[in-house]
């Protein structure tokens, strides 16, 4: 093969002007994004764009904490149910290892009453929601669906089709507008989380389109964590995602998806102006996914070591630890209490996960249909007949 | 007071009553506003309710139903228009994995209550994608109610109890019955209407029973006022709602008159009518007479307008297996 000749498949160079400018393990990516922390510890106090805007976070020191709290106690969650899922005791599980620090500062960005559609991964947001953590286990254990209630908890059920959730967020946030529950710095607004991958599906185009043609009051927040299973980000795109929202007609901002109080600062920005009455925003979380896509995938076969390496100096939680130490706001008393708490957490979780039942096996005809079907409740007990057969038989 | 209406004007009719009696009704889909829809079933409705009841949206399928259950989630009671048969599928992932399972997987904490109008089936001399039946695929999903309407006083009170109805519900329009007239009565209040999961006599008889939905009611009708000048007394079934099917009321004709003969224009391979001859077959064995057989359209793709006549089941087909099913 002569030089410069491209093998089959292989993906197409880059547009000199907007090329997909994913650099593994570099400092940030060409274009840059908006950070207020850097990976050393240091706070920027604040960073205005190129379309003017000023994005900054004044927190008190109990709040910069809580988020350091917050941090800790979803990383600890995390690694609790990836152990659980080696032990055999969870089906399967998507760790969020990495994508702290996009989850929790857009989760704490939200409002009471905003409302969130995540995708499977999003267990720092649900965290952040006030939301039993123990609830998505139920999933990744097999002993149901999910099965909150998306309206009481304003977080809606984990969707796995990639990209479905984006339109029902969509129609939700056209509802509010309906509603008249925009217009108002107390209005509402609506959270769309999804990965790099989903943006290649249609139905998170039809849902940029929509949002932008009603102008509902949306955020599109997208954790680009470089990785859709094994495909990398020039697989999905030719220019940075954020970039897709002009296309649309609506702002993109592409923030350090490490750092927290971008990711804080910059979702809140979004979220004021969807309620009131400015639109949707699409955000790019720049991260990277430090563990596998699911525990069924095996990273090592697609990526190199030496980028994964690189990330982790980029570490969203290190960096808020720096960050309170250097300014005294936290001292060695301070991280072993959160460390101990975050652990006491995942030892609760842990044992509340392995006491969680089976469901009884006639409760599979239960919510098929609000109003019932006579043919699932003569299977039912058709079911229940044959089963009670077997009584006494030891079955 | 009756009067006497298209199947179309019956449907603008219900759907405007919808909206009249719930603020929570949203119509939406492609040129459902302005125009009233390609067939004018939401005629005028845009004009008297507005453009935040009757949504024009971008042209894109799971956008509409997406978004619907966006809606459906936030309080609201969406009616999808999707605008013909073969349209559905780029919507076909959000009504199966999502409309179908938002109240299984929340464990009832979620609904969606909704409603998916989809005009659908042959014989109106239209090009590809335009005359199909897909009405197996959403049956064979658990979660969905599917209706099909074969006359102007079903039409417009299904279409009223589907949208009042929490379950979510494809609605299947003959689209060839939506200048056929019949007489329907616009005051009668839909709570004392047929229900809206039972199977109707359409015609009773006592010497075999014809099964139809939709577009082919008409044609069993007419099959079955044929037979009847060959002295042969046929029932004619009206299924209304294909999932779940009325199976009680089937087995008891079809144990009275001992012979069974299904009727639809989708392909029979895995289509309703399979799944009718088994459940009849399991339920009625030593009532029949004969085997329950089959009319259908035939397994391929729906074919060009100028054969679809041949395509469709019409009055010969159903005779000839009512001859069949006699000659046993």
């Amino acid at each position: 093969m002569a030089k410069g000749e491209r093998k089959a498949g292989a993906v197409p160079p880059a547009p000199a002007d907007g090329a997909v400018d994913r650099i593994p393990g570099g400092d940030a990516p060409a274009g840059g994004f908006v950070q207020l922390l850097t990976p050393d510890g240091e706070h920027l106090g604040s960073v205005t764009t190129a379309d003017g805007t000023t994005y900054s976070v004044d927190f008190t020191v109990e709040e910069y904490q809580g988020l350091y709290r917050d941090l800790v106690t979803v990383r600890r969650l995390d690694a609790e149910a990836t152990a659980l899922q080696r032990q055999g005791e969870l089906g399967i599980w998507a760790s969020l290892l990495g994508q702290e620090a996009a989850q929790v500062g857009s989760g704490r960005a939200l409002r009471p009453q905003d409302m969130a559609f995540p995708t499977y991964r999003e267990h720092g947001v649900l965290y952040c929601r006030g939301i039993d953590p123990i609830m998505p286990f139920g999933l990744f254990r097999g002993v149901d669906q999910g099965g909150w209630d998306a309206n009481e908890h304003k977080f809606n059920g984990y969707t796995i089709v990639i990209g479905s959730q984006t339109l029902h967020a969509t129609g939700y946030a056209m509802g509010v507008t309906m509603d008249g529950k925009t217009g108002s710095p107390d209005g509402e607004a609506v959270i769309a989380y999804f990965g790099d991958g989903a943006t290649s599906q249609g139905e998170v185009n039809e849902s940029f389109v929509w949002s932008g043609v009603f102008n509902a009051p949306i955020v599109f927040f997208c954790q680009n964590n470089q990785y859709a299973i094994s495909e990398p980000l020039e697989r999905q795109t030719r220019i940075p995602l954020y970039r897709r929202a002009a296309g649309y007609g609506f702002p993109g901002v592409r923030i350090d998806g490490n750092d927290v109080l971008a990711s804080y600062a910059v979702t809140r920005q979004a979220l004021d102006n969807a309620r009131n009455g400015q639109g949707p925003t699409l955000i790019e979380a720049y991260t990277y996914r430090m563990g596998a896509h699911t525990s069924s995938d095996d990273p090592t076969r697609y990526r190199i070591a030496s980028e994964v390496e690189s990330w982790k100096a980029k570490d969203p939680i290190a960096r808020v630890k720096a960050f309170l130490t250097k300014q005294k706001m936290a001292d060695a008393d301070f991280f072993a209490e959160v460390d101990e708490s975050a652990r006491k957490l995942a030892l609760d979780l842990r044992e509340r996960v392995l006491a969680m039942p089976d469901p009884q096996p006639v409760t599979m005809f239960d919510h098929v249909y609000p109003n019932g079907s006579p043919e699932i409740e003569a299977q039912r007990t058709a079911f229940a007949e044959y089963h009670a057969s077997f009584e006494g038989s030891g079955h | 007071m009756a009067e006497k209406i298209t199947l179309g004007k019956a449907l603008n009719h219900g759907l405007r009553r919808a909206l009249e009696n719930d603020p929570k009704v949203v119509i939406m889909g492609e040129d459902v506003g302005k125009l009233g829809g390609v067939f004018r079933i939401t005629d005028g409705l845009q004009k008297d309710f507005g453009e935040d009841r009757v949504i024009d949206t971008p042209l894109a399928e799971a956008g509409i139903v997406g978004t619907a259950v966006g809606l459906a989630i936030r309080g609201y009671r969406p009616v999808c228009e999707i605008q013909f048969d073969g349209f559905v599928f780029p919507a076909y992932n959000q009504i199966v994995a999502q409309v179908a399972k938002m109240f299984y997987r929340s464990k009832g904490k979620v609904r969606v209550p909704m409603v998916i109008r989809i005009p659908y089936g042959g014989g109106i001399g239209a090009v590809e994608h335009h005359s199909e039946s897909p009405e197996a695929y959403f049956a064979h999903t658990p979660g969905l109610k599917v209706v099909s309407c074969s006359n102007p006083s079903d039409a417009y009170t299904m279409i009223q109890q589907a949208i009042a109805s929490d379950d979510p519900v494809v609605f299947f329009e003959p689209k060839r019955r939506y200048w056929e007239k019949g007489e329907v009565d616009l005051d009668a209040p839909v709570s004392g209407a047929y229900p809206l999961h039972a199977a109707r006599v359409a015609r009773p008889g006592t010497d075999a029973t014809l099964l139809a939905y939709g577009p082919m009611v008409r044609v069993a009708l007419d099959a079955a006022s044929a037979a009847g000048e060959d002295g042969r007394n046929l029932e004619v079934i009206d299924l209304r709602t294909l999932s779940p099917v009325d199976y009680p009321m089937i087995f008891e004709s079809v144990r009275r008159t001992g012979r069974a003969v299904v009727v639809h224009e989708a392909p029979g391979n895995g289509g309703l009518g399979a799944e009718l001859a088994a459940r009849i077959t399991e339920e009625c064995f030593y009532s029949l007479e004969a085997p329950v057989l089959r009319v259908t359209g035939y397994d391929i793709p729906y074919p060009a307008a100028r054969v679809e006549e041949e395509y469709l089941p019409d009055l010969d087909r159903l005779l000839d297996a009512v001859d069949r099913s006699f000659g046993w």
